[in-house]
């Protein structure tokens, strides 16, 4: 967190400094651990075995914070007979068909009942009991390579900073997310969380540290494949044939999403306007259809494939930025079009001119027939807009300049695109363009670029309504009186007044901090926080008081705006045949869900099981020692001559290596290799070994490494550094590989770029690279150069017997 | 310079008279540095921004002179950061006047091997075009039961994180009208 999110990083430091304990679990020692008290150095792609570890200590020893797990949580659901866990069947859940990779969840479903004792043999607490049983502190240590004693000391810690008078705060990064069960660790620490009371509360929660000024915005409203504004999905070919089937299979009946229609009917009013009546089930049939995974990597290989010929690139560098970059490069370079938008000349944008593959003569310029546009980019601060940050906040940053050049913003490009295509299509009488024909696309537009107005747009995302912009997303409706662009922000621009530009200083407010900028939802800035009250709505305890309700003013009060219905009383009890969120009780923190409980066991939702369990990663240096099954079985994995794999626990690829960033570069780079200052502070890409392995390898501090998986070889600067241990492992020594991933071929700063070495291997749910642990060689000197280099991928790949589809 | 000016000019007699006596400040101030001015204090403008980096969010202020970004500082309103930015939030005035930045449009040609000019105008123009003709040639009204799909598979999109709110919802909204379904950003990665 210091070293990549270092400004937030000072709450941290403003934590210790009354007396919180920092630990820092990171097969990595960065800034981060120099300033925590505990640095856990675990091998990459362990986590699960050392959170399952925590996991059972909280349940082997009573650990429990009892009262809030039986009333906030599904400990006490009863799960059906049929279910079989992992311990009973060597790996795998119920419901898993070798056949197709995939599971059919319907077992996961629960029984129905609950057993508030959490007796039941059945309930969820006593299968998660069992399920985490054989996480012992030496199991965490033979998997992790963390010894017991420093085990139980974080374990000690943890629960010992938990329950009505305390809580733990958990952080993490993409390096729980870069894996084939990442979302399988973020389950993993909610448990735990939940377990210890630390959701919903001050000073706890699961706090993802995101990576780029917009990411959760730009996941909020989805430029993703498999969702629309405000995480309702993208229909489906055959689930979803029309908006009542799409409804209906997607909308919980209870809970807020059973106003997934209102939400939905809102944004087909926002796009298609007047067009969307009852009568054509408000244009949704204007909705193109999935039918699988559209993800980049699928993306990829559609362009290798020839299906997929025209691409955008919008401020993304995938030929650094993704793993397998020559992958990346030789899609790219099997288009028919492609525009790039950025501000420098990044390695996307000139692969077809000074690529690695040009260089080993694999590509050659005058064969690649893909035609490319450059057109700069605006920077932030010479456009209006909002970017919304790692904690929900919408922050609106103000034009101060006018962008040089062509340089245009992103907003001027896709409106004055859409206006271009439009007005060819104008006189069309296609069906296909029906729906570019029906869009609302009528924004003002001013000053000297005709660039549209970004407050115009905004408007339109909050939503309106008979009487103007809307308040909250409780006004919006389902029978096409309102419109609401993405209807987890209606609210930040309530009396059409621009919310996100709020700016009362900090120094003037109290420490919500609630006027400056605005959180989704409703501004609330910690979600769920009903449940920082007990059942009866009295605050756990005093020092954690943030939410409460007063009986006498019939409401809830809190410095926040509370996450519930402001007057809904805690002993509030469903009428029968209640639905949404009148169908919660008063007592149901969590408002999103269908049952208002939070989910230790995930009856639904999820493709690779209902409980995290530890599976290895798809290239790793050891075997599983508590299944046969190695990986997570579900995994998606990809062929091709390009994308060959590294044998489990193969010699030739000895080491594991894990990829990462550092503080003076950003991503793949583009931001920040063009920096004359950015690229002084840190000059060249370096890899970072312990001494032991520079030892037994002969590497040379400062000198030159090669790194060899079965996708490529690069080179790197030699950082021999205790900050990297060697780990003893299923009996084994075992040496990390440390390599930050920022560098390519153009900018101040050059280097080669690691994500080069990674092959495609996709956690199952969310389609996301395992870029933080895989397997590697390393040894001496210069990479080779020309053809000498792709001959030396193959020579590795035949001493190391790795098989592959040529397809 | 009298006597009394060249005692009182030394800094340690500042340091060992004055209120400065750790000599960090006022004591340690030459004639030349205090005539110093900061640039920031003949800026034309000064705008409220977000640091473009992570999505820490901290906030900026964008100090303008002359029509160009002459500075910018962290801004201590912000309940977030406080003033603070790292290395990367204070060197962003570079990521706006860096020497290496493109602000023309470039063009290569099928098998090209060099750059081209191209006027703005024509480049939007070419590309509307492609993008009409790729979504002709590569779309799907149904699946081979018959089932409504309504789109095309020739037509990606990448990128999105980096951009504002309002930036997102265009290109979502545009390219689902344009029946792209490929649509993607750094959160996936």
């Amino acid at each position: 967190m210091a070293e990549c999110h270092p400004v937030g990083f000072q709450w941290v430091m403003e934590a210790k400094n009354r007396g919180a304990k920092i630990i820092h679990v990171d097969p990595r020692f960065t800034r981060t651990s120099a300033l925590a008290h505990e640095h856990v150095g675990l091998r990459a792609g362990s986590d699960i075995a050392f959170l399952g570890g925590l996991i059972n200590y909280v349940l082997s020893n009573g650990k429990e914070f009892r009262d809030y797990v039986v009333a906030y949580t599904n400990a006490g659901a009863i799960l059906r007979e049929d279910f079989a866990d992992t311990e009973d069947l060597d790996g795998l859940f119920s419901g898993f068909n070798p056949e197709t990779g995939e599971y059919d969840v319907e077992s996961w479903a629960y029984e129905g009942g609950s057993d508030e004792t959490l007796e039941h043999p059945r309930c969820v607490f006593q299968v998660l009991k069992r399920h985490y049983a054989r996480y012992t502190p030496e199991v965490v240590a033979d998997i992790c390579g963390v010894s017991p004693e420093q085990f139980l000391d974080v374990a000690e810690a943890i629960t010992a900073n938990s329950g009505r008078r305390r809580t733990t705060a958990w952080v993490y990064s993409v390096g729980w997310t870069h894996h084939t069960v990442g979302v399988q660790y973020i389950r993993a620490a909610s448990i735990l969380q939940l377990l210890l009371g630390n959701i919903g509360r001050p000073g706890g929660g699961i706090l993802a540290l995101r990576g780029h000024a917009s990411i959760q915005g730009s996941t909020d409203i989805p430029t993703l494949f498999n969702i629309l504004p405000g995480y309702i999905p993208m229909p489906h070919a055959h689930q979803h044939l029309d908006l009542d089937m799409f409804v209906g299979l997607d909308a919980g009946k209870t809970g807020f999403w059973g106003n997934m229609r209102s939400y939905v009917v809102s944004l087909l009013k926002a796009w298609w306007g007047e067009h969307a009546t009852a009568e054509n089930d408000f244009r949704f049939d204007h909705l193109p259809r999935l039918t699988g995974d559209h993800g980049t990597y699928q993306t990829v290989y559609n362009q290798l494939s020839g299906k997929c010929k025209g691409y955008f690139l919008a401020g993304e560098n995938p030929a650094v930025g993704s793993a397998n970059g020559k992958l990346q490069r030789l899609g790219m370079a099997n288009l028919d079009w492609l525009v790039v938008r950025d501000m420098q000349l990044i390695e996307s944008a000139t692969f077809w001119q000074d690529g690695p593959e040009i260089a080993t003569g694999e590509l050659a310029s005058e064969e690649i027939g893909t035609e490319v546009f450059f057109l700069p980019a605006a920077s932030h601060v010479e456009k209006d807009g909002s970017f919304t940050n790692t904690q929900r906040l919408l922050q609106w940053h103000h034009k101060a300049v006018e962008p040089p050049g062509d340089a245009r913003s992103e907003l001027w490009f896709y409106y004055h695109l859409g206006r271009l295509i439009r007005d060819k299509l104008r006189d069309s009488t296609d069906p296909r363009d029906v729906p570019l024909r029906e869009l609302t696309w009528s924004y003002p537009t001013h000053g000297p670029t005709d660039e549209p107005d970004a407050e115009s747009v905004l408007a339109e995302i909050n939503g309106s309504g008979p009487d103007g912009p809307l308040a909250t997303f409780t006004a919006l409706a389902d029978d096409g009186s309102t419109s609401c662009g993405c209807w987890i922000y209606c609210g930040v621009y309530a009396d059409g007044h621009n919310h996100a530009a709020d700016r009362v200083p900090g120094a003037k407010q109290d420490w919500v901090a609630s006027r400056w900028a605005w959180a989704w939802p409703s501004n609330r800035r910690i979600l769920y926080n009903r449940a920082s009250a007990d059942p009866d709505g009295n605050p756990w305890s005093e020092r954690k008081r943030y939410v409460w309700w007063d009986a006498e003013k019939g409401t809830w009060i809190s410095p926040d705006v509370p996450d519930f219905e402001a007057t809904k009383p805690p002993d509030y009890t469903p009428p029968a045949g209640a639905r949404a969120q009148d169908a919660l009780s008063g007592s149901d923190p969590f408002i999103m869900q269908a049952d208002g409980k939070a989910w230790l066991f995930a009856p639904a939702g999820l493709t690779d099981g209902p409980l995290p369990t530890h599976y290895e990663p798809h290239e790793s240096p050891v075997d599983n020692p508590l299944y046969t099954q190695q990986a997570n079985p579900a995994r998606q994995t990809f062929g091709g001559e390009h994308n060959r794999y590294n044998p489990v626990a193969n010699e030739i690829y000895p080491y594991v290596f894990t990829t990462y960033r550092l503080t003076e570069h950003h991503t793949a780079g583009g931001m920040s290799r063009g920096l004359p200052y950015l690229s002084e502070l840190q000059p060249e890409f370096f890899c970072e070994v312990s001494p032991q392995l520079a030892e037994e390898t002969g590497l040379e501090h400062g000198g030159w490494a090669t790194i060899i998986s079965a996708r490529t070889a690069i080179e790197a600067r030699v950082l021999v550094t205790e900050r990297i241990k060697p780990l003893r492992v299923r009996g084994r020594t075992i040496h990390q590989v440390g390599l930050p991933y920022h560098w390519g071929s153009n900018g101040l700063s050059t280097g080669d770029s690691a994500n080069d070495l990674l092959s495609v291997v996709l956690d199952p749910n969310v389609h996301i690279q395992e870029a933080k642990a895989a397997t590697c060689d390393i040894r001496p000197g210069r990479r080779p150069r020309g053809a000498a280099l792709p001959e030396l991928v193959r020579e590795y790949q035949r001493r190391a017997g790795v098989e592959g589809s040529e397809a | 310079m009298g006597i009394r000016q060249w005692v009182e000019g030394w800094p340690v007699y500042r340091q060992l008279t004055g209120a400065d006596r750790l000599g960090l400040g006022a004591a340690a101030q030459s004639d030349r540095s205090k005539r110093l001015r900061a640039r920031t204090e003949d800026a034309d403008s000064v705008v409220q921004s977000v640091c473009p980096y992570c999505a820490v969010g901290c906030g900026q202020r964008v100090y303008v002179k002359d029509g160009a970004v002459s500075q910018i500082e962290g801004d201590p309103d912000s309940p977030i950061s406080r003033g603070r930015l790292c290395p990367k939030g204070s060197a962003s005035k570079q990521l706006v006047t860096s020497p290496n930045r493109v602000d023309r449009v470039l063009y290569r040609r099928p098998y090209g091997t060099e750059w081209e000019s191209l006027p703005l105008d024509t480049a939007m123009d070419m590309i509307a075009d492609r993008v009409i003709k790729t979504r002709r040639e590569t779309w799907e009204d149904t699946d081979e039961n018959g089932v409504r799909l309504n789109r095309t598979e020739g037509i990606a999109s990448l990128g999105g994180a980096t951009l504002d709110n309002e930036e997102n919802y265009l290109m979502k909204k545009l390219y689902t009208s344009l029946g792209a379904v490929q649509i993607e950003n750094q959160a996936r990665i």
